[in-house]
């Protein structure tokens, strides 16, 4: 019997923003498919303009309330860039130590609350509460411990107060810093139980093509600034971003599209770890290794894994990186700004994948032009072309509507999208 | 899933049912509910989750307290906002883009939505309408504010409306709060600050993390701003900076105006 459904989901749940997936197929030819972003523009490009420099890391932070850390880095580094600024050691670690932080809050909140729930067959982390407490408590120990660690460097979890241009306003107590090097060797082991659960659950066996794009890691695994790269071979400078972003406008979505060599691109932790895995930490790279993820891996669903992997590198790091802080004596916490006319771009690596920031400057500071470029709206077309793929296969292989339903909003939400912020 | 019956010192609570949702936001301040880890699971469990489209695949239309995120700036966002004005008892405005417009209402200042539409989109139709308040369209029982809300706060709202207290909040301003902290002002850190004329109940979060306050929660009770004005100038800020921070998230009003007006003297 040949397949025919009209799957409609509208306001996909267990994603952050407003979102719609369509799929009609009639005896088993896919008819039309595709995901649709419905949510309110808010304008941040427009209301930037006229601004003086100082409100941009400000207002842009509140971009996204998930990943409002590395927006308000990205628009301090445009800003930074713009004016010649170049952070130095101590402010580099803090503002990388921060950016972990938060890359583990949001893959945590991703993996156990958004996620996890798909293969567990339930609607919500809710009902783990009385079935299984001990899940939730080490979701919630980790998630605790990241954004502590966001409130002591940053001054808040949500839209920080202490990252500015220039550095921070004031420094975290070391003796802070050094509890929550001791709350990190702590969380290991959860993450090795995180990685034993994600074995317990089967992730879907699908593949189609993409070409991955973030930042091009050095000596590290890139997180903040640096040179761009695509898994088909393109490298360009951080301010030639928009040779790699090409976004355009499309009828049946609130959020811009992005392309390269191929009709979509994919951003994400597993475009990251895609194009930078030999840079991962070798416990890292033994957790990918644990669910057979090498690069280049194109089954959308490993970004769930891609994000376990990160997870564990970022709480290595982030201990090296507190005690060489701990090692070093405080130098002061920020540096003079002196605006000028110019153009700066800020490229970071947001949990979701790579974000640009990019302003231009008159001579007195004040903002005549800004653009900021999100992974999700980079991430729509391709989250758009495997929905129609997993619609064709779901067709040839004769899935039922409730497995096609199921399988597509999971695809969705392996992208972990934040749909406000690609309609910023 | 049907009310239980729960007792909070002794005596029983109805748990009411309560539903999350979210109009033009970064959805932040539904965030900063799961991000209250440590009392994540005491707080569930005063309520009944119907709706919480961000954390949950259930949903209901059947609810008592609505919790609404967002300002509103398109017209099916007003539809569905008086629906959900009609379907429950309580509404409370969560956050200040839901109480004042928020940082989305920013772009009203430019009085022509065809050039704002135009610096994002080009020439591609997209609809948009001035930012508002939820108060604009409909009436509104109770406002909590804060870009983003206070997790602390909002505990201490929803239990005394579960439990029928009163809920009231401080009229001073956050320099009170910033005071009993034991903080250096910010201005004699050099930077400018709204907290002589914001209201309270923030603790003076920003203030405390040497960040000036940029007014979040609206004025407080009679504020000062012409004598905020006059401090602004004597420690070298200019009126664009003192209206940068009125002006961000549409708590203030007619002192934006009148600033304006005052400036171009």
């Amino acid at each position: 019997m040949k397949v025919s459904c009209n799957i409609k989901v509208n306001h996909l749940t267990r994603v952050e923003g407003h979102g719609n997936i369509r799929i009609r197929i009639k005896n088993g030819q896919v008819e039309e498919a595709g995901w649709d972003v419905v949510e309110t523009p808010r304008f941040f490009e427009a209301i930037l303009v006229g601004k003086l420099w100082e409100n941009a890391p400000y207002l842009c932070g509140r971009i996204c309330g998930i990943c409002s850390i590395g927006h308000t880095l990205a628009s301090i580094r445009a800003v930074e860039n713009a004016f010649g600024i170049v952070p130095d050691k101590q402010t580099a670690s803090l503002r990388l130590l921060l950016k972990h932080m938060e890359t583990l809050q949001s893959h945590i909140l991703h993996l156990y609350f958004l996620a996890a729930p798909d293969f567990l067959h339930i609607g919500s982390v809710l009902p783990l509460v009385q079935t299984h407490p001990e899940v939730v408590q080490r979701a919630t120990r980790l998630k605790l411990l990241a954004n502590d660690a966001c409130d002591i460097i940053g001054g808040r979890r949500v839209h920080p107060t202490r990252p500015v241009v220039g550095g921070f306003t004031m420094l975290p107590e070391k003796s802070q810093l050094a509890l929550i090097k001791a709350r990190l060797e702590a969380a290991l082991p959860d993450l090795v139980k995180t990685a034993q659960l994600f074995q317990t659950f089967s992730l879907p066996d699908f593949v189609r093509e993409t070409e991955f794009v973030s930042l091009k890691g050095g000596d590290h695994y890139p997180f903040i600034g640096g040179d761009l790269v695509s898994s088909d071979g393109v490298v360009r400078k951080e301010d030639e971003y928009l040779q790699m972003t090409n976004e355009y406008v499309v009828d049946h979505s609130t959020s811009k599209w992005s392309r390269l060599s191929r009709p979509s691109l994919a951003a994400g932790a597993l475009a990251r770890l895609n194009n930078n895995f030999a840079l991962l930490h070798p416990k890292a790279r033994e957790i990918a290794a644990s669910f057979s993820l090498q690069p280049v891996n194109h089954n959308p669903f490993m970004n769930n894994i891609a994000q376990l992997v990160e997870c564990v590198h970022v709480v290595i790091d982030s201990i090296a990186i507190i005690e060489e802080l701990l090692a070093a004596k405080w130098q002061k916490p920020r540096q003079p700004v002196m605006p000028k006319a110019g153009r700066g771009v800020g490229a970071v690596e947001v949990p979701r994948g790579i974000l640009y920031h990019a302003y231009e400057f008159d001579k007195a500071g004040r903002i005549t032009r800004a653009d900021c470029v999100i992974p999700t709206s980079q991430n729509n077309a391709n989250i758009h072309y495997d929905i129609i793929e997993l619609a064709r296969q779901s067709a040839a292989q004769q899935r039922t509507d409730a497995e096609i339903q199921r399988l597509a909003e999971m695809l969705v939400r392996a992208y972990d999208p934040c749909i406000s912020c690609s309609v910023h | 899933m049907t009310a239980k019956e729960h007792t909070y010192l002794g005596v029983p609570v109805k748990k009411p049912k309560v539903a999350f949702f979210e109009f033009t936001s970064c959805e932040g301040c539904q965030l900063q509910l799961l991000n209250n880890e440590a009392t994540l699971v005491d707080f569930l469990s005063l309520l009944t989750i119907v709706n919480f489209r961000e954390a949950m695949s259930e949903q209901s239309n059947d609810y008592e307290i609505a919790f609404v995120e967002g300002s509103i700036t398109r017209d099916d966002e007003a539809e569905q906002l008086k629906q959900i004005r009609d379907r429950a008892q309580t509404l409370v405005a969560l956050g200040s883009c839901a109480c004042f417009g928020g940082v989305n209402q920013l772009k009203n200042r430019f009085n022509d939505l065809a050039w704002v539409k135009k610096q994002v989109y080009g020439s591609h139709p997209i609809e948009t309408r001035e930012a508002m308040p939820l108060s604009a369209i409909v009436p509104v029982d109770l406002e909590i504010y804060g870009c983003p809300i206070k997790k602390e706060e909002v505990e201490r709202v929803v239990t005394n409306l579960v439990l029928g207290k009163s809920i009231d909040y401080p009229k001073y301003p956050v320099c009170m709060e910033c005071k009993a902290n034991h903080n250096v002002c910010l201005f004699d850190l050099g930077q400018p600050c709204l907290g002589p004329i914001t209201r309270a109940g923030c603790d003076a979060w920003c203030p405390t993390n040497r960040l000036g306050c940029w007014g979040c929660r609206g004025p407080a009770e009679k504020p000062n701003v012409r004598q905020l004005r006059q401090i602004m100038h004597e420690h070298g800020f200019s009126d664009e900076q003192m209206l940068d921070r009125l002006e961000c998230f549409g708590g203030f009003g007619q002192y934006v105006s009148e600033l304006k007006r005052a400036s171009k003297e």
